[in-house]
């Protein structure tokens, strides 16, 4: 009896504690799928770098939910309204004023910023970066964004003003601008063809000075796992854990697991489940985890090949996306959370129009286009022109990726129901993209996915200057090989377009052209998901390349 | 036997170094480089910075010039710098290789231990039930396909019984003897379970051969013991085989862990070349390929001197 009683005293306390578990939470657990290279904020682009940094270090702008800029570590944006920003002229050789323009931007860093350390962030860090990011051999990724830096002048400890040759629309926001603690780093830049190697970031990764935000990089296992811990020397919103420990499970059939077993507490969307994953997911746990779902600027979609004949003919191209379902795509095998695409601006953005051409699903229209191109002859269901030609295509794109794999054989029997013939040839990722792709070897359609950015010019997917060649050694991502004197125009008026308004203007004109001109045929919109337990709030997705841990400490857990 | 192990040796280094050439010229021609791999990620990034990148990286010196200025390198003891992981290659391989053998080792020696006595009692018992359903387990244990394996053991003992750790090599903030041992139990089972059935089934194969024997014969009419005549006369050339089939093994043992090392999270060898060659990292896939040749390379030379241990017959030394 009394070991009875004691055994069930055990059990409720084990179900307290378990139930008390979640709201005295010190400590999260994410679980994601990769791993960063390196920790260097320049060097090599990957989004879960994006994603962890977020947490330790501030940048000066970013673009928040509402997909506008906002000030991380800087008082406020450099506006002409302002008075922050101003445009001058720039000089020749010999000192005389051109008609080329550049803007000079005023910055202010708010007070009480600091690294991890102890160290006040100030102009000299500002200087630091900017001496590393535009050296030639330091490995930076985005160095031509420092080389546009003609100058910048040192007001004071906390102002600044850069002096940029290039005047864009985009002169207000320091993108790519991650500074370096100048005081820590300057030792490994003193060979610069050696930075990459003897950063702190790679060498002593775990120092605090490294880091400026609510948390700061305590422990790494590379491929495994990293450690943060609070931040003591962050003035700002307290963060709501103590630890966050992110860990790297690769196989998301695995990844799942260990969130259903307790060893992760969230799957990050940034680079977690794949959307059919977190959908068979949602049904099976609702009642312990809310799976939410947030389309972002990933644009799926199929570059077509205009230098194929079939293809050069906007007839055939039209044809080709009335005689797909994209809504249907979407409902059925996304369950509706991946919106279709018209054009390759999303909707959140601010510079999208609904006034282009929308091509609903018509196997009627599509049949006359193609008839009206010459394919009018059909012989066993295929279409075949006077000379005898038959009208096939030949779709590619990343052998192993499921869900595309899936959309390919959907598309093979729409085009297959109006006559034309699909020959699936797809080929791993390095190969698609190391070869096929970027020297333009595909002959009909690549089905693939543009990361991209809110207001992000299309100079090097769209400008006939960009179209891949020997002769410019395959740079450039126009893989289409679209060549529209207007879309040139557009988009280089567009960069020098300072008025919203106008520009708004002028990016209409630009989707509108190309859902007219259709170079690629657009799919849907990809989503994220977001694996989230109920007892944690405040993870806010934003869908663009900013990650929601800019706002980690804005997490929180409920009782 | 000490010529021979030299002799073996030399023409080991020989081997090492005509496949470190064509290891490197195999992986140079291999479509798309680290760069382009790069676009994927940042469309923003200018033409100008891809063409810089490429020239500070030395992608686009021809491929003969770059393997001379590594083995020139490699000589000096420098093995390079991975892209990948921006750490001296040693760095990223030595802790991996560690892992991966220490999984292969325990899962390799937990595969004998049960596919010998197993295999001797399915060769002794033709017939008998429990044979059969030795073989019928030897078969299953073959066909299951490992990462199926994986995740079954992940769902029963991590997520339902929660009693072993999902994945990973330690608990963050532990790293304890015992944390790592209870770690290491689920990628051993699954790493082991084909390799048991694949042992179970030479030895058992080789145990039968080897009975019908005369020596055998004679041996159980000399009136020893059925446990000496199997342990002592029949085992020792039934061994032969499978130590054969053990040191081919050891190359692909790399290859054959990738889907283990990648269900667990376990950092190790297979992994780490998977990851180097589709990431363009060629100073890391080469040295990890390169290594895997030199285990294997290993592995024969051992597995020559397990011969000449188990058959007296066998004698490596010069006959005038």
């Amino acid at each position: 009896m009394r070991v009875g009683l004691w055994l069930l005293g055990l059990l409720v306390s084990l179900v307290a504690l378990n139930s008390t578990e979640a709201w005295t939470k010190q400590r999260l657990v994410i679980g994601v799928t990769q791993f960063p290279s390196t920790l260097n904020p320049l060097i090599d682009s990957m989004l879960i770098k994006s994603y962890i940094l977020a947490m330790a270090r501030r940048q000066i702008s970013i673009i928040d939910h509402n997909w506008e800029p906002v000030c991380q570590l800087c008082t406020e944006l450099a506006t002409f309204e302002n008075g922050r920003a101003k445009v001058f002229p720039l000089k020749d050789k010999y000192g005389r004023d051109t008609r080329e323009k550049g803007v000079r931007t005023r910055f202010t860093l708010k007070d009480e910023l600091f690294w991890g350390d102890g160290m006040p962030v100030t102009t000299e860090d500002i200087f630091f970066t900017w001496q590393v990011g535009k050296h030639r051999e330091t490995g930076v990724t985005n160095h031509q964004s420092f080389t546009d830096i003609i100058d910048i002048e040192v007001h004071d400890a906390k102002s600044f003003t850069i002096v940029n040759k290039k005047l864009d629309y985009q002169y207000y926001a320091l993108s790519g601008f991650n500074i370096l603690p100048a005081h820590l780093e300057r030792d490994a830049f003193k060979k610069p063809r050696d930075y990459r190697k003897k950063t702190l970031y790679q060498t002593n990764p775990t120092h605090p000075g490294l880091y400026n935000g609510p948390y700061r990089i305590t422990k790494i296992v590379s491929g495994s796992y990293i450690v943060l811990e609070q931040n003591e020397f962050w003035k700002g919103k307290p963060p709501g854990f103590k630890q966050i420990q992110v860990k790297t499970i690769e196989k998301t059939s695995a990844l799942e697991a260990n969130l259903l077993s307790g060893s992760i507490d969230y799957i990050a969307g940034e680079a977690g489940l794949s959307l059919d994953q977190a959908v068979s997911f949602e049904k099976r746990h609702s009642e312990r985890y809310k799976v939410s779902y947030k389309p972002g600027l990933i644009y799926e979609h199929l570059d077509l090949m205009l230098d194929n004949p079939i293809l050069s003919d906007l007839r055939v191209r039209k044809a080709l996306i009335h005689s797909i379902d994209r809504t249907a795509i979407s409902n059925r095998l996304f369950s509706g959370k991946q919106p279709v695409a018209h054009n390759k601006i999303h909707p959140l953005d601010w510079i999208h129009t609904n006034t282009v051409k929308k091509y609903s699903f018509d196997l009627q229209k599509a049949r006359e286009l193609l008839n009206d191109a010459g394919w009018n002859t059909i012989k066993t269901g295929i279409r075949y022109n006077s000379a005898g030609k038959k009208l096939q295509l030949e779709l590619m794109s990343t052998a192993g990726n499921r869900s595309r794999e899936l959309v390919e054989q959907v598309l093979q029997s729409y085009w297959k129901a109006v006559g034309i013939e699909i020959k699936i040839r797809n080929q791993p990722a390095r190969v698609l993209f190391g070869e096929t792709i970027s020297k333009r070897k595909f002959t009909g359609m690549a089905m693939f996915a543009w990361l991209s950015a809110p207001e992000s010019l299309p100079r090097t997917t769209l400008h006939s200057q960009s179209i891949p060649t020997k002769e410019n050694n395959w740079s450039g991502q126009n893989y289409t090989g679209f060549k529209n004197q207007l879309m040139d125009q557009l988009i280089d008026s567009i960069e020098i377009e300072l008025e919203k308004e106008k520009r708004k203007k002028l990016w209409g004109q630009l989707q509108r052209l190309y859902a007219e001109q259709l170079p690629a045929i657009p799919l849907y919109f990809r989503a994220n998901s977001f694996i989230v337990p109920k007892w944690l709030k405040g993870i806010r997705p934003t869908g663009h390349m900013f990650p929601s841990t800019n706002w980690v400490e804005d997490w929180h857990v409920i009782k | 036997m000490i010529r021979f192990i030299i002799n073996r040796t030399c023409q080991s280094l020989v081997i090492l170094l005509v496949m470190s050439f064509f290891i490197f010229l195999l992986l140079g021609l291999m479509p798309g480089d680290p760069i382009d791999l790069l676009v994927g990620s940042n469309p923003t990034i200018s033409s100008d910075d891809l063409q810089r990148l490429k020239e500070l990286y030395d992608i686009e010196k021809p491929v003969l010039e770059r393997y001379l200025a590594w083995i020139t390198n490699a000589v000096h003891g420098d093995l390079g710098y991975s892209r990948l992981f921006a750490q001296p290659v040693m760095d990223i391989l030595s802790p991996r290789l560690f892992n991966s053998i220490t999984l292969m080792s325990v899962s390799l020696a937990l595969a004998l231990f049960v596919a010998i006595p197993t295999g001797i009692y399915a060769a002794t018992h033709p017939n008998s039930l429990l044979e059969k359903a030795i073989n019928f387990l030897c078969f299953a244990g073959i066909s299951i396909p490992p990462f199926w394996l994986a995740l079954l053991f992940i769902l029963l003992f991590s997520v339902f019984a929660g009693i072993l750790p999902a994945s990973g090599m330690e608990t963050i903030g532990d790293g304890s003897l015992i944390d790592r041992v209870h770690h290491m139990i689920l990628p051993v089972a699954t790493l082991s379970m084909a390799t048991i059935a694949g042992y179970t089934r030479h030895v058992s194969a080789s145990m039968t051969e080897v009975l019908q024997n005369d020596y055998i014969r004679t041996a159980r009419a000399k009136g020893l013991l059925e446990k000496s005549v199997l342990w002592r006369h029949a085992l020792k050339n039934a061994l032969i085989p499978v130590v054969t089939i053990i040191a081919l093994d050891f190359g692909s043992l790399f290859s054959g862990a990738l889907i283990t090392e990648t269900m667990f999270s376990w950092l190790g060898m297979g992994k780490t070349i998977y990851d180097a060659i589709i990431g363009s990292d060629y100073n890391l896939a080469l040295i990890g390929l390169l290594l895997a040749t030199l285990l294997t390379l290993t592995a024969n030379i051992m597995a020559d001197i397990a011969y000449a241990k188990l058959d007296p017959r066998i004698s490596y030394q010069k006959k005038n």
